[in-house]
């Protein structure tokens, strides 16, 4: 069937295209999408050349949700309310499928979720209950991040977890702040960060510092890391500083440069250091049922979302994408009416 | 009941060079008229779709039908008619012989020759054609207009922004469709070749749906060759 599809054809510059799509697995229509630092890259053009050439044009955005159109299955009914999965695996592989070679990603290996109508395999899909906030579940993918690196280090950590240090005060930050809370419910939470103002709404952590400002005495048990880009490297060192040994340090922020880190510490404390990137499917259904338990989280998760804006146009995908760009804080979600 | 009318009707005098109708053309790797088709199958709001062909195309279409969408009772192959008007009572006719015709029912009717239409178009038809009873589908228009009565100078050139380009699908309300139609004289049915301006003449609201500049009609051959330029593109 024909689809059409918004795609960036070159940095900041949205057109329309068409494809095709078979209809042999589910058809769903986007109705709730969100803005990643990762789309941002490329719309800006601040990824290299070659890989800007190779990968557009391409449609943007890997978080959001829609409704069913169509399933071949018919396992869902159309109008249903899904979470889509933007990781897509095209063969088995011995590790897991959001770190296999073999998978391709949507808005990086193929197209993201701007367009008419998105087929997926009825794998890549996760119904959602009709009472969830469509603005929170638009970013439900970046929680699955967090809640993918969480149960990845619950299955590692060997040494006590009685305090865990989240560096980065971001969305990022907040997310794996707040799923860490809910997790690993006997920890104390501590939130490191460079912003007084972000920490702030930090209120469920059980401690917060600036970075700049910590006390002397303070340890941690293990580290995660959500702060990216070049400043990982001066969070990797506190973290290698304050951690007991034997801790974990789990990283979660995508650098654009390669970040030196003192290996000298990391062996002489016998650390683990974990990278985090994507989400597979049991990471979707954990946060899913996690979500439902504790609908709680959702007033949370609110309080992230900076932007709202309407797409009826390229243009109002431009302007979202120029108003998120200036957001120091918090996300962006695109109400798709596209 | 949601019905969808494709309105396949046209013998394409206007295509040129060939004798096959344009809807019945490859785009791709299937007709144009089963692009168009699939997109309202999809459709789960719809409840049945009604295709109006020339009387010497019905089997064809059905043929087409089974082979590229499969057996599906909800879609029907029907005469078309003379004019566009012919074609859109035939539909309603047909609806009220098979099902009857209540005071919610509506009709979304479009050419065939749009492959293109989106779902979201499709869906924001039904919305306003059940809140408002009429809708066109329509984008701004970009080029400038101009008025000549004579054909050889300018009457006038009309504020663009207010002025804008008919696309498909138009729906309706089939109740207030059909009593316009009845309430029409010979000579105003003559004249009148759009739904809407049916509407517009007896003073009733027609809701205005965003279109897509993608949305665009096969109607001349370099149509056809450019959307299969445009298809042809679709992995590159």
């Amino acid at each position: 069937m024909i689809n059409i599809v918004y795609r960036l054809k070159s940095p900041k510059f949205f057109e329309e295209s068409i494809d095709e799509i078979e209809l042999d697995g589910v058809v769903v229509r986007p109705t709730h999408l969100s803005i990643c630092q990762a789309d941002q890259r490329y719309y800006q053009g601040s990824r290299p050349a070659e890989i800007l050439d190779k990968k557009l044009p391409m449609a943007l955005i890997h978080e959001g949700i829609g409704e069913v159109v169509f399933d071949s299955e018919n396992n869902l009914k159309s109008g249903d309310k899904v979470v889509m999965i933007p990781n897509t695996p095209f063969g088995d592989d011995v590790c897991r499928a959001n770190y296999s070679y073999k998978s391709k990603f949507r808005g990086s290996g193929f197209d993201g979720f701007t367009s008419d109508l998105i087929k997926l395999e009825s794998d890549r899909v996760v119904k959602l209950p009709d009472d969830f906030n469509n603005n929170v579940s638009a970013f439900i993918e970046l929680i699955t991040v967090a809640y993918q690196g969480i149960s990845r280090f619950n299955e590692m950590a060997i040494t006590p977890k009685d305090r865990l240090g989240v560096w980065g005060d971001g969305n990022l930050g907040y997310i794996t702040a707040l799923l860490l809370k809910e997790m690993c419910p006997e920890s104390k939470v501590i939130v490191f960060g460079k912003h007084q103002e972000n920490l702030n709404l930090f209120s469920f952590a059980d401690e917060t510092y600036r970075i700049h400002d910590v006390p002397k005495d303070l340890v941690i048990d293990h580290g995660f890391e959500c702060v990216g880009s070049s400043a990982s490297q001066s969070a990797i060192e506190q973290i290698i500083d304050l951690i007991n040994p034997q801790g974990t340090i789990n990283l979660f922020g995508v650098s654009e440069y390669p970040i030196p880190i003192n290996t000298r510490m990391v062996l002489e404390k016998g650390l683990t250091v974990q990278g985090n990137s994507r989400s597979e499917r049991e990471d979707f259904v954990g946060v899913v049922k996690l979500l439902t338990e504790n609908p709680q989280l959702f007033e949370y998760l609110e309080k992230l979302i900076s932007n709202v804006c309407e797409i009826n146009s390229l243009n109002d995908l431009k302007e979202a994408f120029d108003k998120d760009s200036i957001s120091k804080f918090g996300k962006t979600v695109l109400i798709w009416n596209k | 009941m949601i019905f969808a009318a494709i309105l396949a009707g046209g013998i394409g005098s206007r295509m040129g060079g060939t004798d096959t109708p344009k809807q019945f053309l490859d785009l791709g790797n299937k007709p144009v008229i089963i692009h168009t088709i699939e997109k309202f199958v999809i459709n789960n709001k719809i409840d049945k779709i009604i295709v109006l062909t020339p009387q010497n195309f019905i089997n064809h279409t059905n043929h087409l039908i089974n082979e590229y969408i499969g057996e599906n009772e909800n879609i029907v192959v029907i005469e078309g008619g003379e004019t566009r008007n012919d074609t859109l009572i035939n539909s309603i006719n047909y609806i009220d012989e098979h099902f009857g015709i209540d005071d919610d029912s509506i009709i979304i009717t479009h050419d065939s020759v749009r492959p293109f239409v989106t779902h979201r178009i499709i869906e924001d038809n039904i919305e306003a054609a059940k809140r408002y009873g009429a809708c066109d589908t329509v984008v701004p228009a970009t080029d400038t207009i101009v008025e000549s009565i004579n054909a050889r100078t300018i009457e006038s050139i009309p504020v663009r922004d207010y002025y804008y380009q008919g696309q498909t699908p138009q729906s309706f309300n089939i109740k207030k469709l059909f009593n316009l139609i009845s309430s029409l004289t010979e000579e105003e049915s003559n004249i009148l070749t759009d739904a809407c301006k049916i509407f517009t003449l007896k003073d009733e609201d027609v809701y205005l749906v965003e279109g897509e500049v993608t949305n665009i009609k096969i109607t001349y051959p370099y149509d056809l060759k450019l959307a299969n330029t445009i298809l042809e593109d679709r992995n590159d």
